[in-house]
């Protein structure tokens, strides 16, 4: 029981996807300008990591090992074909700021990578729950940057004032970096300093 | 016509980056930029497969999946849209394994300096982003192949500048948890605020 539960929490802290495996960074740094995509962005991802982690679990022992590859790139596919039809279907607005990152989970190493390295191993109980601790890693990270971002730049959150701006008669004055593509980089680079820092062992020595 | 097309190519090189302005890539894009060579050759090996599958995603798109495309076969009112995500992975896997073979064949050199950079650029999303882009935008023929040429070669412009930095970085004293890729994010990102420049160009 222990063993599942640690299945569950080390994937969040200690082994996170995107700050010690630097796995699935593109649409972590891309969704982030703003808190609500990032939220709607980390359910569609956990939603296809579990099911796809669960769903090749179940099979296998009957994948052939030189087409696994392929067989698991179908089933994600599938997935993400739910979730981008459910989000058109229910949050079509977000579904257009989303753009083609929704469409880009299929590419996301950590889909591909937790089935490859997990899935294929382990029963499906486990599966799934290494599926949803990733997830969650993910979507800690992603909601902290989204929050970091939208607070900053453009003082709201969740589209609610926070911090009242200057041009509306407050005194916040917007950082329009934070809206911006390079802010992402440097919030992620940040995160891993002090994951690092507070994990001395995944420190890289040259 | 041939403004149209050079100012696509140009804002798909530059304004429109895939890796520094959509950050598509990334994967490849961190773990592959340690040396200037082997950046090289995978922004080549990108460079090619973009420039293929993008116009052949944009042949299926508009011939088979788009709503009402396959009225030509007879078929009315049909639309396959929603399997686009499922066939477009499927031509990139596909035409990655046709390269392959052909170049094993026909020029062994660039093959063995390609290596095991070819088969990963299955999952690199800079190339399903391309296509995805290219549906998006409703490219024609033409555009598409000049955007996905543009876009490998914007890609290739990215990643082996970033390996020219990371060697020179080598020789810097990067404070203790920042070393390996914390410093590859924060230098991304200021590369990033340079290519932002371009963005003020009109064309």
């Amino acid at each position: 029981m222990s063993s599942l539960k640690s299945v569950l929490s080390v994937p969040v802290f200690k082994q996170n996807p995107i700050t010690f495996h630097i796995l699935g960074i593109c649409s972590a740094l891309a969704v982030t300008s703003k808190l609500e995509t990032s939220i709607v962005m980390s359910i569609a991802v956990t939603f296809v990591l579990a099911f796809s982690n669960v769903s090749v679990s179940l099979i296998r022992r009957h994948i052939p090992e030189n087409i696994r590859i392929i067989v698991e790139m179908t089933i994600i596919a599938s997935l993400v074909i739910i979730a981008d039809q459910v989000i058109k279907a229910f949050a079509y607005d977000i579904s257009k700021q989303l753009s083609v990152y929704v469409g880009l989970i299929i590419t996301n190493c950590i889909i591909l990578g937790r089935t490859e390295a997990y899935a294929l191993k382990n029963p499906p109980l486990a599966s799934l729950l290494d599926g949803i601790g990733n997830g969650l890693g993910y979507t800690i990270i992603l909601i902290t940057v989204g929050t970091v971002r939208e607070l900053f730049g453009s003082g709201t959150l969740l589209g609610m004032t926070v911090l009242p701006l200057r041009t509306g008669g407050g005194w916040y004055v917007p950082n329009g970096l934070f809206l911006l593509a390079p802010s992402a980089f440097f919030l992620i680079g940040m995160i891993i300093w002090i994951m690092r820092t507070l994990n001395p062992e995944q420190i890289e020595e040259e | 016509m041939l403004e149209h097309y050079l100012g696509l190519f140009v804002r798909s090189i530059f304004m429109e980056n895939m890796a520094l302005a959509f950050f598509l890539g990334m994967c490849t894009f961190l773990a592959v930029s340690k040396r200037v060579e082997t950046a090289a050759g995978l922004g080549i090996a990108v460079v090619v497969v973009q420039a293929i599958t993008v116009p052949v995603n944009n042949l299926i798109y508009r011939y088979v999946l788009a709503d009402n495309a396959l009225a030509w076969a007879g078929l009315e009112n049909v639309d396959l849209s929603f399997l686009g995500l499922i066939t477009y992975i499927g031509v990139i896997a596909a035409m990655v394994q046709i390269l392959e073979m052909v170049l094993d064949r026909y020029v062994p050199a660039l093959y063995n300096a390609l290596g095991i950079f070819l088969p990963l650029i299955t999952v690199n999303c800079a190339i399903l982003g391309g296509s995805l882009f290219m549906v998006e935008r409703n490219y024609t023929l033409g555009e598409s192949a000049v955007f996905g040429l543009g876009s490998g070669i914007g890609f290739l412009l990215a990643i082996t500048a970033l390996a020219g930095i990371r060697e020179k970085m080598r020789y810097s004293n990067v404070p203790r948890g920042l070393r390996g890729l914390g410093i590859t994010f924060i230098t991304a990102g200021l590369m990033a605020i340079a290519f932002m420049l371009f963005s003020g160009i009109q064309l």
